[in-house]
């Protein structure tokens, strides 16, 4: 599949899309929502490279570590330092968020108590039918891509009898803010690129509306660069053409119905609920979280958690506003002095998915 | 958390629901739950250890000629625009 990484078809999609480009009123502002999207723009040069052919890209809010806001890191770390007994597992990155309260990775657990970085959700589960004397919680952030595994756990744990397992679940679907950022009107877009493997889930349904109310064009893309090229040039052809769509160019992955089995597991185990978003705010319905069958495997209900209350971000940090597409990383203060990934001020600068850590990453390529 | 890229499926147990796939030369476990139906050889996305998608070669083969078809007609650009 070499056609989908190398320079000449890299450059020939730039051609086109340089063309397409010249049609349409300047300039063409595409969203990518996702962070692996942003990831690929950055590594392989295309930021500039598609900047020079009339593009300009904007991160969106596709990093589930970014936007998790920090009362639930602050709520982890409260678990783990306040009660005995308790393992506190969670992917890496989430060790590592900033808080007021220090960072779960940094945090002094009670007696008896740990952070455990897992990789899957499947371990926590494990080592709660091992560990069976301790309280196992697990910290699970992701959309739809993560959703449907972790929801799986739940009802495993649930089935088997399982009373020591319980989810702090920091679970977010892509489609609510992507309509809280077209009616918020804060900042002026074309076009999405919509997440390919989020979409694999959940199908292409989910976003009718964008185009529909909207009248907004978007493109579901993969995450090489012919990918992203391509759903840049689908984009364009919309707005050309004047014919908004829910197009899909990564049709090896995606089915525009999405994967049958893992929305009935989503649906069967958790319901939607209003949810509060770093950068976004409060979006109705953004998140969900385990049905009532479910109680005593929701950490928030067993422990009594309140996530309702906005802890602060750290001062200075402008993460909130690089989520929501309003400023870029460049524009903070902190970005490459203050915070580093060795010492990050914001979870944008701690995900390997976040903007912040990104552009510093790959802030030495140009051009592909 | 996600491999992101496609892998192959090279065990798989009786139940289908668990097995491998070969990630870089590495064998990676792997859940099938969340994907009924897949066979040993089958290229599939993984993310934090479950498969969620499998790979269609048919809609992988139109993607390339597409592509193809873009490379080509760059080296002609009077024939690439199609301006108004």
């Amino acid at each position: 599949m070499d056609l989908l990484t190398d320079k000449k078809s890299t450059f020939a999609l730039l051609r086109k899309i340089e063309a397409l480009a010249r049609g349409v009123p300047s300039p063409v502002r595409v969203m990518e929502v996702c962070g692996t999207h942003t990831m690929t723009v950055h590594r392989h040069g295309l930021k500039s490279l598609l900047r020079e052919a009339g593009i300009e890209m904007i991160s969106g809010p596709g990093c589930p570590v970014c936007i998790t806001p920090n009362a639930f890191h602050e709520a982890a770390i409260e678990l783990v330092t306040g009660r005995e007994g308790l393992i506190l597992a969670t992917f890496g990155d989430m060790t590592r968020v900033p808080t007021r309260r220090g960072a779960l990775r940094t945090a002094i657990p009670a007696p008896g108590s740990s952070v455990r970085i897992v990789y899957s959700p499947e371990e926590p589960l494990a080592l709660a039918a091992r560990e069976s004397g301790r309280e196992v919680v697990f910290f699970g952030a992701g959309f739809e891509t993560t959703i449907p595994s972790i929801a799986l756990m739940a009802r495993k744990a649930r089935r088997t009898g399982l009373r020591n397992f319980a989810v702090l679940s920091a679970l977010w679907t892509i489609p609510p803010p992507l309509r809280a950022i077209l009616e918020s009107g804060e900042i002026r877009l074309s076009g999405f690129l919509y997440p390919g493997h989020v979409t694999a889930v959940i199908g292409l349904a989910p976003y009718a509306f964008i185009a529909r109310e909207f009248g907004f064009p978007g493109a579901v893309a993969g995450f090489e660069p012919a990918d992203v090229l391509l759903g840049i040039i689908s984009v364009l052809e919309q707005i050309r053409s004047g014919r908004p769509a829910v197009a899909n160019t990564y049709g090896r992955v995606v089915r525009p119905e999405g994967n049958p089995a893992a929305r009935a597991v989503m649906d069967e185990i958790l319901d939607p609920a209003d949810s509060r978003w770093r950068g976004l705010g409060l979006i109705p319905r953004s998140g969900l979280r385990l049905k009532r069958d479910y109680a005593d495997y929701d950490a928030v209900r067993k422990y009594g958690l309140d996530l309702a209350v906005g802890a602060e971000d750290l001062p200075g940090c402008r993460c909130g506003e690089v989520l929501r597409g309003m400023s870029e990383p460049t524009n903070c203060r902190l970005f490459g002095r203050a915070c580093t990934p060795d010492s990050p001020r914001g979870p944008c600068m701690v995900s390997f998915e976040g903007a912040c850590f990104v552009l510093f990453k790959y802030r030495d390529v140009a051009h592909g | 958390m996600c491999l992101g890229i496609p892998v192959k499926i090279v065990e798989l147990d009786a139940s289908g629901e668990l097995g491998k796939v070969d990630y870089l030369g590495t064998k990676v476990q792997t859940s099938f739950a969340l994907l009924p139906g897949v066979g040993l050889g089958d290229w599939v996305i993984v993310h934090a250890g479950f498969a969620i998608s499998r790979l269609d070669e048919e809609e992988a083969r139109e993607t390339l000629a597409l592509l193809r078809e873009i490379v080509e007609n760059s080296g002609e650009p009077e024939e690439t625009a199609g301006l108004p």
